[in-house]
């Protein structure tokens, strides 16, 4: 890696990236790890996409289907109530995960993408109107944009883009510039999950809350490695996948400030979300059932905060900087392979490295690294207006998760010499 | 397998120097063909003239297999009368969704053989086919995109 490389990312050199940190021992924990694939061991490096499961989870979803399932806020019989009780403590171990201030600010959905929508639908179809602006990035997920326009096409308001810088940061300055009376909503992603930019999101409210505006951060990549508190990063919205975080898909979480939350309408009509039902009137209940329509996730619920309590439990130091030094060794490492260019290279980076290799398509990287065990992401990651910003078709992504070791990068730059030698 | 196979001399050499790769300047159909998984896209742009391919060309963006195949089939296309060009189709088609232990009858595939070892790789089977779907709904003078999703 370039000096000049080295001094933007703020990355200096490694001395020894495991030193603290028992990795090989973590990874015991997730069986998947020890697969071989296509006769080589697997090396998973698509963790932005989805995490592994730690054995703790497996078993948490295993013993809740064997000996606590029934259905939630209803019977008064034994095992109902150990469900009730299971699913409500899971919504205080988010509640704690995030630091809301109560755990009335936690609903549960079916992951980032419900929540988002949760908040377009319900706040956006009550407070947002024609004229009014709608700011997200231009480094959003699909899932961050799509619901807000169709929030734009039905009400007549418009969606502003904040731009990005070669870099792969926002540019603040335009940011400010965006601000006005007429924003109504700023919804903004955490961490990248195709640039893997963290987001300056503290400044970014508070710019935002100088005129009033609300703001949702979409948490789906931040919370694996990052510690997160919504009090301190004063956000109104906070959208996070239990996928991603070493839980079971199907279940995520929506913070929301619980003075918004207890103004916004429902957002799905049903069973448990409702206090009296009468064909001439129905009572809505309280926060978060308001939210919450129908028989939820509970095994899900339950999942996901076995996955919290295991991945706090390692510790956020000792997280970091391992996931830090192995990120740094990877910038390092890909640097020396010839024509390789990263994309996104931002001040605060975390779980991501994307690039594109000289003009091999990311496909067929992407099979040829396969063929040697090794699992990245290609294609446009869902960010489709990132490709445009940077006049590219698709990247190559390799994201890391806590179990991720530097032999793992190493077999990644050795497969992309590979790459290389068939293309050459 | 050996990745050779899926990645033999032919495909790269036709990925690094298609050919008909440009634009046509009086086509008579023309079609734009997406894989929305991937982002490849790709435009095949036909002369037409009584029913005979005088002319057939491609633009656009995508890995080796899709170009190389993009490539091949031009080549294996041009001057040849509509009918018979869907007959390559089909032919083409009936290899890359053949069965992975049949065998290929070199002589009769002709240079569509080399694309044999997709059927290894049943998410590169769409890159594969996405120019002839491009072509097929250019000849079919369906003016919408297509997709092989």
């Amino acid at each position: 890696m370039s000096e000049a490389l080295l001094e933007k990312t703020k990355m200096g050199p490694v001395a020894c990236p495991i030193d603290f940190f028992d990795v090989y021992g973590v990874r015991d924990d997730f069986p998947i790890l020890r697969s071989r694939v296509r006769g080589k061991p697997l090396v998973y490096l698509d963790n932005a996409a989805t995490t592994q499961k730690p054995l703790q989870v497996v078993e948490a979803t295993r013993a809740y289907y064997e000996k606590q399932n029934a259905n939630i806020h209803r019977g008064v019989h034994y095992l109902s109530e150990l469900a009730t009780n299971k699913y409500e403590a899971a919504r205080e171990t988010i509640a704690g995960f995030l630091n809301a201030e109560s755990a009335r600010e936690i609903v549960f959905t079916s992951g980032t993408t419900e929540s988002i929508n949760l908040v377009a639908y319900s706040f956006g179809r009550a407070n947002i109107k024609a004229g009014d602006e709608v700011l997200i990035s231009a480094m959003e997920h699909h899932s961050n944009i799509v619901p807000w326009q169709m929030l734009c096409e039905q009400t007549g308001a418009k969606l502003r883009v904040i731009p990005i810088d070669d870099n792969g940061d926002i540019i603040f300055e335009e940011f400010e510039t965006l601000l006005s009376e007429k924003t109504k909503m700023v919804a903004i992603v955490h961490v990248s999950n195709s640039l893997g930019t963290i987001n300056p999101i503290k400044k970014i409210v508070e710019r935002a809350h100088a005129f009033d505006i609300p703001v949702l951060v979409d948490g789906a990549q931040a919370v694996s490695h990052l510690k997160v508190d919504v009090q301190e990063l004063g956000c109104d919205f906070y959208a996070i996948s239990s996928h991603k975080l070493f839980g079971p898909t199907g279940i995520g979480a929506l913070y929301g400030r619980e003075s918004l939350l207890d103004a916004m309408p429902p957002y799905q009509g049903g069973g448990d979300m409702i206090k009296s039902v009468s064909f001439e009137r129905t009572t809505y209940s309280e926060l978060p059932s308001k939210f919450e329509a129908g028989t939820p996730n509970m095994a899900g619920a339950i999942g996901m905060a076995t996955a919290i309590d295991y991945f706090t439990g390692i510790g956020y130091d000792k997280l970091e900087s391992h996931e830090d030094a192995v990120l740094r060794y990877a910038h390092e490492a890909l640097a020396d392979i010839p024509d390789l260019k990263f994309i996104g290279m931002a001040k605060a980076k975390t779980g991501v490295v994307s690039f594109v290799l000289s003009d091999i398509h990311p496909h067929d990287i992407g099979t040829i690294l396969d063929q040697n065990g090794i699992a990245v992401r290609t294609g446009h990651h869902c960010t489709q207006p990132v490709m445009e910003r940077f006049k590219i078709p698709a990247t190559t992504r390799a994201s890391f998760a806590l179990y991720n070791t530097v032999d793992e990068v190493d077999r990644l730059a050795e497969g992309l010499h590979g790459v290389l030698n068939l293309f050459k | 397998m050996d990745l050779r196979e899926l990645y033999q001399q032919v495909i790269l050499d036709h990925n690094k120097n298609p050919k008909n790769f440009r634009s046509l300047e009086h086509p008579t159909c023309a079609s734009e063909g997406y894989n929305p998984l991937c982002g490849d896209r790709i435009n095949v742009a036909l002369e037409v003239e009584d029913d005979v391919i005088k002319d057939v060309a491609f633009t656009g963006s995508g890995c080796a297999i899709s170009k190389a195949s993009a490539s091949v089939m031009t080549t294996l296309v041009k001057g040849k009368s509509v009918p018979e060009a869907e007959e390559v189709f089909r032919q083409f088609q009936a290899l890359i969704t053949s069965d992975l232990n049949a065998p290929v009858d070199v002589q009769e595939a002709g240079k569509l053989a080399v694309f044999a070892g997709v059927r290894e790789f049943p998410t590169r089977v769409k890159c594969a086919a996405l120019a002839w779907h491009t072509m097929q709904a250019a000849l079919a003078e369906e003016d919408k995109k297509i997709s092989t999703e």
